[in-house]
């Protein structure tokens, strides 16, 4: 790492400074990098780390990556400037936001400057089995409901932009980070040939072509979407919001015709049922019964019986019934 | 004698290479740097990568290795002190309470060639057991506790450790934390030197601890830490930075930037030695302020000291104890203390962050054996690595955990007290062998009655997969012997031993069964090499039949981060699908579908 990348600025063409490029002034500037472990969030912030190091900043960046490669959170802090003192970014102070996953682009948004901060985040979902623990009839998907629109409207700048899919369309995935590193160079005022000799550096050598037209695809969108208003039409915004029916499950089991064979207690899938006292099925724990009718179906004596209510319908019969109409 | 670091100064920085290091690489090139000849370690987050680090440096220039754990580990940095090397150790903070026995009297014996130990700890525990502060060690063994504040102080720090240690006989402990470790700048290195080779030094007295001997060297400690606490009194890595002088404040390591971005024109004295503390200094710059605040992570170790030589000192009355410190942590006590004014709460966004915790890859191994666990309805004693995580939902496999190799001897313990249900130790394979074998001989020695469930999956994965003498690989990839568990467990007693597939969930079930109802201690080996480390392994994805699910949710319990929800539901229960990205085709949800409509991708014509 011997400051080769300023011949690179020499050759490059002055770029045509995008309106809201940022600079570190006497404090230091600040770019939090978010996303999910394996999406490559490590990469981004290197890549920023080494050319702002090569034009003459103090750097720091700083990460934790106890967890990362086990699908859990990962962020990383970069700051540079001329003079750099703690490696992580207070809350509130970041100038730059770059997610690559939708909701941990919610989650570090306090992190963001209230009126200037600029947030740019892929709209790619990925749902943690977390999200997926209520599975009772009807129950929602717990992650962001938020769409692009809500956010982009609370930050002083933000782009909400697909690039997990422009990767896709470019024939690899692996490459949206990149895309949002091109992205991220319209808000700086680094050469664009250096940030693209920066990533080339960075990415495997098969993949350098690729990896430069998802840097350029970035770069590019954001240049448009400047001019146009933000793009918010874009996939999450189709995120559901459910509204959340609630649902009575009830079985009925016949205590004659149960031999304890343990077929049905082995089989639910959520370990709600159990022999009891005198060995016959029985439901243990009913708010965890999902409905699913497995011990139903499975059950060799037919002795199990699965009801299920929509009492959000109910209700809604009983309260349309008092209503004028 | 080679020149002394703070006599000559290090090389002008102007002069010297600069690279971008993270704190670990920084502490490596430090020992590098300083000539290390023999460095061990057992990996542990956030300390590894300086071994990893260290060994990128020619062989020829040292040995380094992987150590069963962080005792032996230990153990063999002194063996090569003593024979006249210089030595280097890494461990995580908890590594060191198992490697504290042999530190604690090599303090007493001292060093021949110099001997630093690089310790980090974990405040804030971002992946760890707990947040213990090593600096108490260095008051509990009476050595030097070096704390840098970052990447260019690691590197000067850990040659100046090496250098003090053989100056003073003493071991010396580089004290980091996770944010030093794991932050990057850039760091201006220098070339290697290797010290004046020293042979072995013939001296019992000094060398072996036995009683009498042990006597006369303390004496010899106490009068050592006597002369560092003069030698730290005007070391220049404890630095005096003048300000206005109606308050000052004290801090080290990773604080000290903290204190300086809220406070940039403070008067600070910025400890590099947080142990011993240098009287002398603490006193006259107690009296040159006003108020004085200590500023420091985890334990009041400094508050205390100046506390005890009589001065008033705030410190953990406004900077928490528990927890990682901050910036914004720093602000907001200095603003409790009256030194900053208050600053409006500023507000932003404030949605409900989605829970994200970590969870077991995609087709990890160890899924099946926590399915089976589950299902058996036993009391499972856990153990640390990557299994650790099966104690959340969907597997919650697990009801205990403490520290590394406790499982087995927990299990013992809760079937010797009469546990109803029956008990089952789950203990990774790396973690088998730094501590889990001797808990095993007290097992069969003891005749518990407990099923041990060994999760061989061939390395070290938790902390990013590292080699370890199971894997038939050292630290720089070389071939090595490796360990046959079965006939290990077997020679140590066991009379029940089975090696199965972690892939085939109806055998583990089986064998589960069985290995529990056998009476006495039975070994059931689960075996499967980790999806990530040493490759990533990616067979073709699964793919759910979406027309015929019946979104019972049997396969979900796997907590696989490859099975999730479809927008398509069946009785307005969500029905599966997979991440083809994701999926590595290990056929456990296939082999769990109620209704067998998970199949090959390929053979799924939607
Ligand atoms: C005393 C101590 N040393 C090191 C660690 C760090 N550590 C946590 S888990 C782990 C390794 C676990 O490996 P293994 O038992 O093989 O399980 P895997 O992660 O491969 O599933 C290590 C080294 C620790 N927590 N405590
Ligand atoms: S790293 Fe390996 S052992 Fe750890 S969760 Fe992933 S597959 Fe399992
Ligand atoms: S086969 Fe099933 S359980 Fe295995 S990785 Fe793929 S989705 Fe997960």
């Amino acid at each position: 790492m011997s400051g080769s990348p300023n011949s690179a600025s020499e050759a490059a063409p002055a770029p045509a400074s995008p309106a809201a490029a940022v600079e570190p002034s006497a404090e230091p500037l600040n770019v939090l990098i978010v996303g999910v472990g394996g999406q490559g969030v490590i990469m981004v912030s290197k890549v920023l780390a080494l050319l702002a190091q090569a034009q003459g900043f103090q750097v720091k960046q700083s990460e934790v990556h106890g967890m990362a490669k086990r699908g859990g959170a990962v962020f990383s802090h970069v700051r540079f400037g001329r003079q750099v003192w703690s490696p992580t970014i207070p809350k509130g102070e970041a100038d730059i936001l770059i997610a690559l996953e939708w909701a941990e682009g919610l989650r570090w948004l306090p992190y963001l400057k209230p009126e200037t901060g600029i947030f740019i985040c892929d709209t790619k979902r990925i749902v943690p089995p977390f999200a997926c623990l209520n599975r009772r009839p009807g129950a929602p998907l717990r992650y962001s409901r938020e769409t692009p629109a809500d956010v982009i409207s609370q930050v002083g700048e933000g782009y909400a932009i697909d690039a997990t899919q422009m990767a896709e369309e470019l024939g690899n995935e692996r490459a949206a980070n990149v895309v949002l590193l091109g992205a991220l160079s319209t808000a700086l005022r680094f050469p664009a040939a250096d940030w693209e000799q920066t990533v080339a550096k960075f990415v495997p050598k098969k993949t350098v072509s690729v990896n430069l037209d998802a840097f350029r695809r970035g770069r590019a969108w954001i240049e448009e979407a400047r001019v146009v208003t933000p793009a918010v039409e874009s996939r999450a915004a189709e995120a559901p919001a459910p509204a959340d029916p609630a649902y009575r499950v009830r079985l009925d089991i016949v205590a004659a015709w149960c031999k304890s064979c343990d077929i049905c207690v082995k089989i639910c899938p959520e370990r709600c049922l159990r022999l009891n006292a005198e060995r016959i099925a029985e439901l243990a724990e009913p708010e965890k019964c999902t409905g699913c009718r497995l011990c139903e179906w499975l059950c060799p004596d037919f002795a199990i019986r699965v009801h299920l209510e929509d009492i959000s319908a109910m209700a809604a019969d009983a309260a349309s019934e008092g209503a004028p109409r | 004698m080679r020149s002394s670091q703070e006599a000559a100064g290090p090389t002008p920085a102007e002069a010297r290479e600069v690279r971008p290091l993270t704190g670990n690489e920084a502490i490596a090139r430090g020992a590098w740097e300083a000539g290390v000849k023999v460095a061990a370690a057992y990996p542990g987050t956030p300390s590894t990568e300086i071994l990893e680090a260290l060994a990128t440096y020619p062989a020829e220039d040292l040995h380094a290795q992987w150590s069963t754990n962080e005792k032996v580990a230990l153990d063999v940095a002194i063996g090569a002190s003593f024979a006249g090397k210089r030595a280097f150790a890494a461990m995580k903070h908890v590594g060191l309470n198992v490697a504290a026995d042999a530190l604690m009297s090599q303090t007493y014996i001292g060093v021949n060639g110099g001997l630093v130990l690089a310790v980090c700890d974990d405040p804030g525990i971002h992946s760890s057991q707990n947040e213990q502060d090593t600096r108490i060690y260095g008051a509990l063994a009476t050595l030097p506790v070096l704390e840098p504040s970052d990447a260019q102080e690691a590197l000067d720090f850990t040659k100046l450790a090496f250098e003090l240690s053989e100056r003073f006989d003493t071991p010396v402990i580089v004290r980091g934390t996770t944010r030093l470790s794991h932050t990057r700048s850039t760091v201006a290195v220098g070339e290697r030197s290797e010290p004046e080779p020293r042979g072995f030094l013939e001296e019992p007295s000094k060398n072996v601890m036995i009683p009498a001997h042990a006597r006369l060297r303390h004496g010899a400690v106490l009068e050592r830490e006597a002369r560092l606490k003069e030698y730290f009194d005007e070391a220049p890595i404890n630095r005096w930075e003048p300000g206005e002088a109606s308050f000052g404040v004290i801090t080290a390591g990773t604080c000290y930037p903290y204190v300086r971005e809220v406070l940039p024109n403070a008067s600070v004295l910025k400890l590099g030695a947080s142990w011993p503390l240098p009287e002398g200094l603490l006193r006259r710059y107690c009296e040159s302020v006003g108020r004085v605040f200590v500023v420091e992570e985890l334990e009041p170790v400094i508050e205390k000291e100046i506390r005890a030589l009589g001065y008033e000192v705030e410190g953990k009355r406004y900077f928490p104890r528990a927890g990682e410190l901050s910036p914004e942590l720093v602000r907001a006590g200095f603003q409790e203390a009256g030194i900053l004014p208050p600053q409006p709460q500023k507000s932003g966004w404030s949605g409900e962050p989605l829970v994200r915790p970590p969870v077991l890859c995609a087709g990890c191994p160890h899924t099946s054996a926590f399915m089976a666990v589950r299902a058996s309805g036993a009391r499972v004693s856990g153990d640390i690595g990557c299994y650790t995580l099966a104690c959340l939902d969907p597997l919650r496999g697990i009801d205990t955990t403490v520290s590394m190799g406790s499982s087995i001897g927990n299990a013992i313990g809760m079937a010797k007290a009469g546990e109803p249900k029956p008990v089952v130790a789950t203990i990774g394979d790396s973690t088998f062998l730094h501590a889990g074998l001797p808990a095993l001989i007290d097992a069969v020695y003891n005749r518990a009655d407990i099923a041990v469930l060994l999760l061989d999956n061939h390395i070290t994965a938790m902390t990013g997969g590292q080699e370890h003498p199971g894997t038939g690989k050292t630290l720089r990839g070389e071939e090595a012997p490796s360990v046959d568990y079965e006939a290990l467990v077997r020679a140590v007693g066991v009379d029940w031993v089975r090696v199965i597939d972690s892939y085939d969930l109806a055998v583990m079930y089986q064998a589960l069964r069985e290995a529990i109802a056998h009476r006495g201690v039975s070994v059931l080996i689960a075996n499967r090499p980790c999806v990530l480390d040493p490759v990533k392994i990616k067979g073709p994805a699964m793919q759910v039949v979406t027309a015929e699910c019946n979104a019972c949710q049997s396969c979900m319990n796997l907590g696989c981060p490859a099975l999730t929800w479809s927008d398509e539901t069946f009785e307005d229960r969500h029905k599966v699908k997979i991440d083809q990205a994701l999926c590595i085709g290990c056929t456990l949800c296939a082999q769990v579908c109620t209704i067998d409509c998970i199949k090959p991708a390929a053979a799924v014509k939607q």
